[in-house]
């Protein structure tokens, strides 16, 4: 009888410590997999961008296929429309997140706003390109660097609020009440501590739109559309770095290639520049 | 005392008047705050509306068939739905069979097995990689990846499955590198950074303590996460995995460099199709009459109605897991 039931247990034993090594092996094996695709498409973008890489991408404007030429146009759209877009859609997050935060934390009008912010946050770029497009390219009759800015805007908006808020709520209360029996009017408590307090957090919101704008394609190509000139009137349409991308990469052209995987370059690298930054700026904040 | 009353009356005056300013100031500062958040109110009541009057058109024109018909003929006048909703469903679903549990068996690795050295390196690394454009991903779609998958798996898949019912025809047709599985793999590798950060930072809201006492009892790593750690944080991966869905859903650069561009519905899942993202991305500028633009806008609505149930859903999973949490 204990013999057979040590044999049970011994079976049991065996098979428990087998499902945990399957267990162990599958979850390794996700993560090296998940790694080696990752790693293969920053070493493509890597060999073939710096190989295309020179000069001549900021001093000249996109070539005709077969010519010589560079990215300056695109770089300098993308420049303006970004820079542009940020100095719209900041102040609004901010203080769409102030009053999430400060005035009506628990309100239920702020639980809706935040419900919608979670929303836009996620939701498919390229619908809030046609929102523009109805908005502003329709009524104008033709395609505008000012539609794509207001493009990127709406998507800069609800990354802004959703940080604003969250660093917001880090704050410690017994910083508002100091200030508050100190006789400071709301918006002085709110300006000159909290938003002091969470400084840090409030940069990295900003940087992490800048990031998340410096990619969007989506929404640029029916609101921007593209210049194959240097162009910096506002008003026309405006060429950037990813509608370039997509243009020259979808072309049947070897030369536009490579000005593609350039540009691919280009733009990684300030996102994963910009990433970086607010990584830091976030710990600091958080510490 | 006197004294003070009578020579102070110009001070005090001063004081209630920068009390009366600030008091103004303090009135201007919450009604701007309450204006940028009626603001986000606002944006979003817009898209709606101005989806709804850019499609009516398309709408007045098609009614309910748009959603059933597949034939998508500009030159005629005539479109339908169906090809481009069929491409977004089906590569979101192939991208979400393979991210979900290879992102959860990531999450996993990092939160239990992985050596604490390299911890945090990982987890930094896919992070960043989760912000990466989704540009990138489909130009190295098309260059690299799929003529790749064309020569060395698509070819000899279909050979394998020919003639294999349900196989054969879900494997068949041509290996033209591109196609919906194609766009579903490449999706797949984008989501997946995404989900991993996601059920990481829920796992690691387990209480140390329920995993302990299931180690305490004689619990394997597999049984800890299993029956303890992943029951507990179920509605947390759930809610990650849906805002991943999302995602998927809406993702357009990607899926328009590799899923082909036709508007028609195959069986063979190796075979071309389209995604909404991808034929507003791609025709929209093309689109000449206002019927193919409202059609496209339409599309659009469409995307942006699926997607807005996704979100919600798992706006309210997450919202559900912080609460427990107690954050």
């Amino acid at each position: 009888m204990a013999a057979t039931r040590t044999i049970g247990n011994r079976a049991l034993y065996l098979r428990r410590r087998m499902a945990n090594t399957i267990f162990i092996t599958l979850s390794l094996s996700a993560a090296i997999f998940g790694l080696i695709w990752l790693g293969f498409i920053l070493e493509t973008l890597l060999s073939n961008g710096i190989a295309a890489l020179g000069p001549h991408l900021f001093t000249e404007a996109t070539p005709p296929p077969g010519e010589e030429g560079g990215l300056s146009n695109a770089i300098v759209g993308s420049l303006i429309m970004t820079i542009g877009a940020v100095v719209i859609g900041t102040p609004i997050g901010i203080y769409a997140g102030t009053y999430l935060a400060e005035y009506a934390r628990y309100g239920r009008l702020s639980f809706v706003v935040r419900f919608v912010n979670d929303i836009l946050l996620s939701a498919p770029s390229i619908v809030l390109g046609l929102f523009i497009y109805e908005l502003v390219v329709r009524p104008m009759g033709h395609f505008s660097a000012i539609a794509g800015t207001l493009a990127l805007a709406v998507i800069v908006i609800p990354v802004v609020v959703r940080t604003t808020e969250n660093m917001l709520l880090l704050v410690p209360n017994g910083l508002r009440e100091a200030a508050a029996a100190l006789g400071a009017p709301q918006s002085f408590v709110i300006k000159l501590v909290t938003w002091k307090a969470a400084q840090a957090g409030m940069i990295t919101g900003v940087l992490l739109a800048v990031a998340r704008i410096s990619g969007e394609t989506a929404p640029l190509l029916f609101t921007a559309l593209g210049n194959n000139s240097m162009s910096t009137d506002v008003t026309g349409p405006m060429a950037s770095l990813p509608a370039v991308i997509f243009q020259f990469a979808l072309s049947p052209y070897e030369d536009w290639h490579d000005l593609a995987w350039a540009g691919a370059l280009l733009v990684t690298g300030t996102v994963l520049t910009l990433s970086i930054i607010a990584r830091l700026l976030e710990k600091k904040q958080r510490n | 005392m006197t004294d003070i009353t009578l020579t102070e009356p110009s001070a005090l005056t001063a004081r209630a008047d920068s009390a009366r300013k600030a008091g103004a100031g303090d009135t201007r500062f919450r009604i701007t705050a309450f204006a940028a958040a009626m603001m986000v109110l606002l944006i979003f009541m817009g898209v709606i509306f101005a989806l709804v009057s850019g499609a009516m058109p398309a709408f007045k024109a098609f009614g309910f068939g748009f959603f059933t018909t597949e034939a998508w003929r500009p030159s005629r006048e005539i479109f339908g739905a169906l090809g481009p909703i069929y491409g977004t469903l089906v590569s979101s679903a192939i991208a979400m069979v393979i991210a979900v549990p290879v992102g959860i068996g990531v999450a996993i690795f990092l939160t239990e097995l992985c050596p604490r050295v390299l911890r945090r390196p990982i987890g930094i690394a896919i992070e960043l990689l989760a912000g990466i454009p989704s540009i990138i991903y489909g130009i190295w779609g098309l260059f690299i990846f799929a003529p790749w998958f064309q020569l060395h798996v698509q070819e000899p898949v279909i050979l394998a499955t020919e003639g294999v019912p349900v196989l054969g025809t879900l494997f068949g047709g041509n290996a033209y590198g591109i196609g919906i599985f194609t766009a579903g793999l490449i999706l797949s590798i984008m989501i997946l950074p995404f989900i991993s950060a996601v059920t990481r930072d829920v796992l690691e809201t387990v209480p140390g303590v329920l995993k302990e006492a299931s180690y305490g009892l004689g619990s394997t790593q597999w049984e800890v996460m299993w029956k303890v750690a992943l029951p507990y944080a179920r509605t947390g991966v759930v809610g990650g995995a849906m805002l991943a869905l999302g995602r998927a859903l809406g993702e357009t650069m990607a899926v328009t460099f590799v899923i082909g561009n036709a508007h028609r519905i195959e069986p063979s899942l190796f075979a071309p199709g389209t995604s909404i993202s991808a034929a507003i991305a791609n025709e929209f500028t093309e689109a000449t009459t206002e019927l193919y633009t409202a059609s496209l806008i339409e599309l659009g609505l469409i995307l942006f109605f699926i997607t807005f149930i996704v979100l919600s859903c798992a706006q309210m999973m997450l919202r559900r897991m912080e609460k427990a949490s107690g954050k």
